[in-house]
């Protein structure tokens, strides 16, 4: 698509060079591609409106008459500013609860039962905890025992309660369980859900008051489109999250979904998915994702 | 008054909504070339006129094979059995999609079977169980791990036996850049056509309605690999308007049948372009 974004913007900025500096009419043409270019990897159209603003204010008496190539000084303006706009506060896991308690959200099958599973074992492999997987989606056919294949893989317990369908119940008695069986950590597991779903987002709630998390979680997909601000946003004013988990990022998505969801909840993103396997997981890296978003 | 000329601000406006219902800019530009063509034509065309000429021009890119056209869930009579294959990304909503239509189907009074080809998720195979037992129709399954293509072939060869109208192959989500993973859609394909000779009949591309402009590679990727026949778009139930089905209705020439709009057996409707065209108004 863009995969030559800096060669295009070479091409705009070429008419620059004659000007000496970036000025507000010559840079118009240029600011465009990069509006496009955001766009077409799925940054919001607001957000991409304001930070094509941005990227324009800082451009603006560049000197570009010495550059050889104006393009490459645009795309390294454009670049700094959208690691920037998703780094911030390193962003580990909080781990401090006795037991740590982690609690998954997010929309249907963004990811939430297999990161789950990551997470468990990356916290068993990576920093020698003893994890345990509790199963709160009481919905979707399956869930349970999907939860049970991926604690089984892992080999890490999984609490469930297959008769009760009270999510709330059974994080209460999943971490008692953990209490008991000295777990010193607890991923719960729930349903996907709809941010407009009132009743369940209010099921959420509930369970997030009842068990107080140390962590709370929020799974996007990183394929998600141009909704993603309203769902990051509805679920962190019912939540306050404390970060973002973007999956499958195997793919060939550009993932402006994370420029979007950064720039409305302004919470770290702490992991992403690269993959079906319990092993396909790994922290966040800001300029690599930029890269990616720029086609880069 | 009320019929304010189609200006710039309009267009602006109208760039806005569409892009943020994820239509995408190629698409947009289209649409509002079109628009502005005909505004230069008449040039007393007010935004009240917009509105349904607006209408027109996105229902003519929702591809003209028979999008929308269709009020109910109909299969030719002339196969028998039908032979649905079901493909897609991770997560989409294929399964749930799967016993949605089945239910669909089974109303109609037809014989359906399910096959469980995804073999490799975990309990992927109990969750179609859970959709079969729901619908009460058969399904045919392995152990987790075995062959998709084998499963896809006993599926059709159970099927052919019990006198099956329509057979429905699930499949495991896929990403579609990994290149081993859709050569093995290609051989399920090629393996249940040593059952039924021109099957599978349809090949359903199931599109989550939250996904943005990766939706383009997928429809692109899924074609290639298996010769996608129509599209369904899920979970239309939230806020995600879905608009990136238009330009790959356009482009790849695919029909979209089916929505999804819950998670709930009943939560399936048969494609509207119009009502599908006013939700991003609203
Ligand atoms: N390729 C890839 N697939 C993934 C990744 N994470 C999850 N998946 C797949 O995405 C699909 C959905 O994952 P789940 O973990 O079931 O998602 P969920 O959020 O728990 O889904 P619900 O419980 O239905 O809301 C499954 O096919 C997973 O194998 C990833 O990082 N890469
Ligand atoms: N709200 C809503 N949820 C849906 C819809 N369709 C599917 N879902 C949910 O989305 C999640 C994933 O659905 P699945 O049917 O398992 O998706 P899949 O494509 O088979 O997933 P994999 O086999 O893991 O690739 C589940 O939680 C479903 O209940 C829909 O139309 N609306
Ligand atoms: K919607
Ligand atoms: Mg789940
Ligand atoms: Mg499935």
């Amino acid at each position: 698509m863009f995969n030559n974004l800096s060669e295009k913007l070479d091409k705009a900025l070429h008419v620059l060079k004659g000007h000496g500096s970036i000025t507000e009419v010559n840079v118009a043409e240029t600011l465009k591609e990069v509006r496009r270019a955001l766009l077409d990897a799925d940054v919001n159209f607001k957000i991409a409106k304001e930070f094509t603003k941005r990227v324009k204010e800082k451009a603006i008496g560049s000197d570009v008459l010495t550059t050889l190539q104006p393009g490459q000084l645009m795309v390294k303006i454009v670049k700094d500013e959208l690691t920037e706009l998703m780094g911030g506060d390193a962003a580990g896991v909080n781990l401090s609860g006795t037991p740590t308690v982690i609690l998954m959200s997010g929309l249907q099958g963004s990811g939430k039962t297999t990161f789950s599973g990551k997470l468990a074992n990356y916290l068993k492999t990576k920093k020698t905890k003893k994890p345990l997987l509790v199963a709160c989606d009481v919905y979707r056919p399956a869930a349970i025992d999907q939860l049970h294949v991926v604690g089984d893989q892992i080999k890490v317990d999984v609490f469930s309660d297959r008769g009760n369908n009270d999510p709330v119940a059974i994080a209460q008695a999943g971490i008692a369980h953990a209490k008991a069986n000295g777990h010193n950590v607890v991923i719960v597991d729930t349903a996907g859900r709809l941010a407009v779903d009132e009743e369940m987002m209010t099921e959420i709630s509930n369970i997030h008051k009842a068990i107080q998390p140390q962590e709370t979680l929020f799974v996007v997909d990183s394929m998600t489109g141009q909704d993603a601000v309203n769902t990051a946003k509805a679920f962190n004013d019912v939540l306050n999250f404390d970060g973002v988990i973007l999956t499958k990022l195997d793919g060939d998505t550009r993932g402006g979904a994370a420029i979007s969801i950064k720039s409305v909840v302004n919470k770290p993103i702490k992991f992403i998915g690269t993959g079906e396997k319990m092993e396909a997981i790994d922290v966040f890296h800001p300029s690599r994702m930029a890269d990616r978003i720029l086609g880069m | 008054a009320g019929k304010s000329k189609v200006d710039d601000d309009v267009l602006d406006n109208l760039e806005e909504v569409l892009v943020s219902s994820d239509v995408g800019v190629d698409t947009t530009l289209k649409i509002i070339d079109r628009i502005e063509e005909r505004v230069a034509k008449d040039k007393y065309l007010g935004t009240d006129e917009l509105n349904g000429i607006l209408r027109e021009e996105i229902a003519a890119l929702l591809s003209e094979t028979k999008s929308g056209e269709e009020t109910d869930y109909t299969i030719p009579t002339d196969k028998k059995p039908y032979v649905l294959m079901v493909v897609g990304v991770n997560g989409v909503g294929k399964t749930t999609t799967i016993g949605k239509l089945a239910y669909q189907f089974k109303k109609k009074g037809l014989n359906v079977v399910l096959g469980a080809a995804d073999t490799f998720r975990a309990a992927a195979i109990d969750q179609l169980q859970v959709w079969a037992d729901r619908v009460d129709i058969p399904i045919v399954k392995q152990a987790m791990g075995s062959d998709p293509a084998s499963v896809a072939f006993d599926t059709l060869q159970s099927g052919v036996a019990q006198n099956a109208d329509v057979i429905i192959i699930d499949t495991a989500g896929r990403l579609h850049n990994k290149v081993n993973l859709m050569n093995e859609l290609t051989k399920i394909k090629r393996v249940m056509q040593k059952v039924v000779g021109d099957a599978p009949h349809d090949v359903l591309l199931v599109l989550d309605g939250s996904t943005g402009q990766n939706a383009f590679e997928q429809a692109k990727q899924f074609t290639a690999a298996t010769e996608v026949t129509s599209l369904a778009v899920t979970k239309l139930d939230g806020t995600a308007k879905g608009g990136v089905v238009i330009g790959i209705s356009d482009q790849f020439q695919i029909p979209v049948k089916y929505i999804g709009v819950g998670e709930g057996i009943e939560d399936l409707q048969v494609f509207n372009k119009h009502e599908f065209v006013d939700s991003f108004f609203k």
